[in-house]
């Protein structure tokens, strides 16, 4: 440990380990939190090692009060974050909406488990995808990254702080629990070499007309927060640029919203990162993201020395979609292949994107495990077999 | 390729995910191996089925899960009857011969067997270090990861003060297998 209190080094932690000391390396001096399998070891992590860096960790008595907490300590200007899985991601979403809609940088962490409602506490699920993309009532976009293992979930805990900051949004750590109790090396760079996108502060001094709603050209408002000598007013209601209420404005509303969604549209390329391996000049390319994305490669590797052209395509980032990379892929590949722990969510996504001009097969799992690879493998063939010999597909004798 | 999966399995309560962790870090951190540890254990914290999975490899690890381990660590009869088929042929299972009745024979396998955790209890006066013996008793019968690197990371992963209990604890079990050896030999 340094003397700042801060970890360097190689270590064999877990992934919910690495996210709160990634979290720590990152700025953030502020949990609120509540305990919940398989979640628990970030909050454990994070009440001993908050108040050794001077630091703040405080359990609320429910998801409601932790997520409005973590707004509250990025409004006092701290770098925060809660963490939480299923049942407690459910109770955060009115909150998230808060967050988004008064654009306070801070980062959930999902560390998901197979539900729907409290179901399996101690196992893996990708159940709760698009509660990330949807799950917050109105029109607005969000940001979440899917983790594949402890090192990522460490850097992508990090690149979440900045991306918060850098869209003023919360934004979602969207891993499960086959990645957060995985234990692995996990590489801690010199805080020196991790990157800090620093707190928009207004370039204005406090003034009568002060606007804290005012757009910079990127559509991300500076932000002022509370003890700054700034008046500041922050609601959830629709706000016009000086942050009061304008609820019966049409045209504020527009203005607001079309905003929200353009800030995180318009930075696509900048959000969006995806990991190709082989994808180029392949006829099937498997879509996936976190834990199913480090078991499909597996399966491909198998297809691949069956004399498959398969690809593997990792949605680092989920939110924002890879729009543009699925629509290109969709008229180059004969299909995608989908394995998520859940019924069909992402697959949706990447169907759409596809337009009809590529198929997509979902591989299914109803969650508390991960995909054996026969199955994903076993899609693979399929599909390639489909594309290469339609003909056989349809002569089959009827038995 | 070269991919080594074990299991160490028992009841929540005998330090079976500790054992793992112990493990994996002497191979990730002092044999620079690529190393996976998946624990799993029921809602409980003492008392209910627990097992850590081990995967150590010279290459990247893809699939986390233990699928046909090469080495079962079984310390409860549970365990043993939950486990012992998964076990690769030529696999190796290591008991805790007070806890485990080995009623399900097989005769593709090499079995070895210590009283851990009477060992743990009587000899070294704390039963809590059953899991260090069983390591020892491991790091002898097997040569999956050095014995030093276990030893590292047995003194990195334990309560300070312990150090001593840790180390006998450990050293008693890697020299009951050349006791053990020497009575076979000797039969």
């Amino acid at each position: 440990m340094n003397d700042n209190g801060i970890l360097q080094g190689d270590f064999f932690i877990d992934g919910d380990t690495a996210c709160a000391e990634a979290a720590i390396c990152a700025g953030c001096r502020f949990f609120g939190g509540y305990p919940i399998t398989p979640a628990t070891e970030i909050a454990e992590r994070m009440a001993r090692r908050l108040p050794q860096v001077g630091g703040t960790y405080i359990q609320m008595e429910d998801e409601i009060a932790s997520i409005a907490a973590v707004l509250g300590a990025s409004w006092a200007g701290q770098r925060a974050m809660t963490a939480t899985s299923g049942p407690g991601f459910s109770l955060m979403m009115e909150n998230l909406g808060l967050g988004i809609i008064t654009e306070t940088p801070c980062v959930l962490v999902n560390v998901q488990r197979a539900g729907p409602s409290t179901g399996m506490p101690t196992l893996a699920g990708q159940g709760d995808m698009m509660q990330a993309r949807w799950g917050s009532h109105g029109p607005y976009e969000i940001i979440a990254l899917a983790p594949s293992s402890p090192q990522e979930l460490f850097d992508l805990t990090i690149r979440a702080f900045n991306l918060a900051e850098r869209y003023r949004t919360p934004v979602l750590v969207m891993t499960d629990e086959a990645v957060g109790h995985m234990t692995e090396r996990v590489v801690i760079p010199p805080s020196e070499e991790i990157k800090h996108y620093p707190r928009r502060k207004p370039q204005v001094p406090p003034s009568d007309g002060y606007l804290p709603y005012n757009p910079d050209p990127d559509g991300v408002p500076p932000m002022a927060c509370a003890g700054e000598g700034y008046r500041i007013h922050v609601t959830g209601l629709t706000h016009n640029e000086k942050g009061y209420p304008a609820t019966v404005s049409v045209e504020t509303q527009r203005k607001l919203v079309e905003r929200l969604i353009r800030k995180i549209r318009d930075n696509r390329d900048d959000i969006v990162e995806l990991h190709e391996d082989q994808v180029q000049g392949a006829d099937v390319v498997v879509v996936a993201y976190g834990i199913s994305a480090r078991t499909a490669a597996r399966p491909v590797r198998v297809a691949r020395e069956m004399g498959l052209k398969v690809g593997l395509l990792k949605l680092v980032t989920v939110w924002p979609f890879a729009e543009n990379r699925i629509q290109e892929l969709a008229s180059q590949v004969k299909a995608f292949v989908v394995p998520e722990i859940n019924m069909g969510q992402i697959a949706l996504e990447v169907e759409r994107c596809a337009g009809g001009k590529a198929q997509t097969i979902l591989v299914p799992h109803a969650g508390g495990g991960l995909h054996d690879p026969d199955d994903v493998l076993e899609a693979i063939m399929r599909v390639s077999r489909w594309n290469r010999e339609p003909e056989t597909q349809n002569s089959k004798p009827e038995t | 390729m070269n991919r080594h999966e074990i299991r160490f399995s028992g009841f929540g309560g005998q330090g079976i995910i500790t054992s793992g962790y112990i493990l994996g870090k002497a191979a990730a951190l002092y044999d620079g191996r690529h190393v996976t540890l998946i624990k799993s254990y029921g809602p409980e914290s003492r008392g209910g089925a627990s097992s850590a999975q081990v995967i150590i490899s010279d290459e990247e690890i893809n699939y986390p899960r233990v699928t046909k381990p090469e080495l079962l660590v079984a310390m409860s009869q549970e365990a043993y009857a939950k486990y012992v088929d998964e076990l690769a042929d030529g696999g190796l299972l290591l008991i805790d011969k007070d806890l485990v009745e080995l009623n399900h024979p097989r005769d593709d396998i090499r079995v070895c067997a210590i009283p851990a955790t009477r060992i743990a209890e009587s000899e070294l006066g704390r039963k809590i270090v059953a899991n260090i013996v069983m390591l020892g008793f491991l790091a002898a019968n097997s040569e999956v990861v050095p014995v030093e690197g276990i030893r590292e990371a047995v003194l990195s992963s334990i309560p300070k003060g312990t150090e001593e209990l840790n180390t006998r604890a450990l050293e008693r079990g890697y020299a009951y297998e050349i006791q053990y050896l020497q009575e076979a030999a000797n039969a």
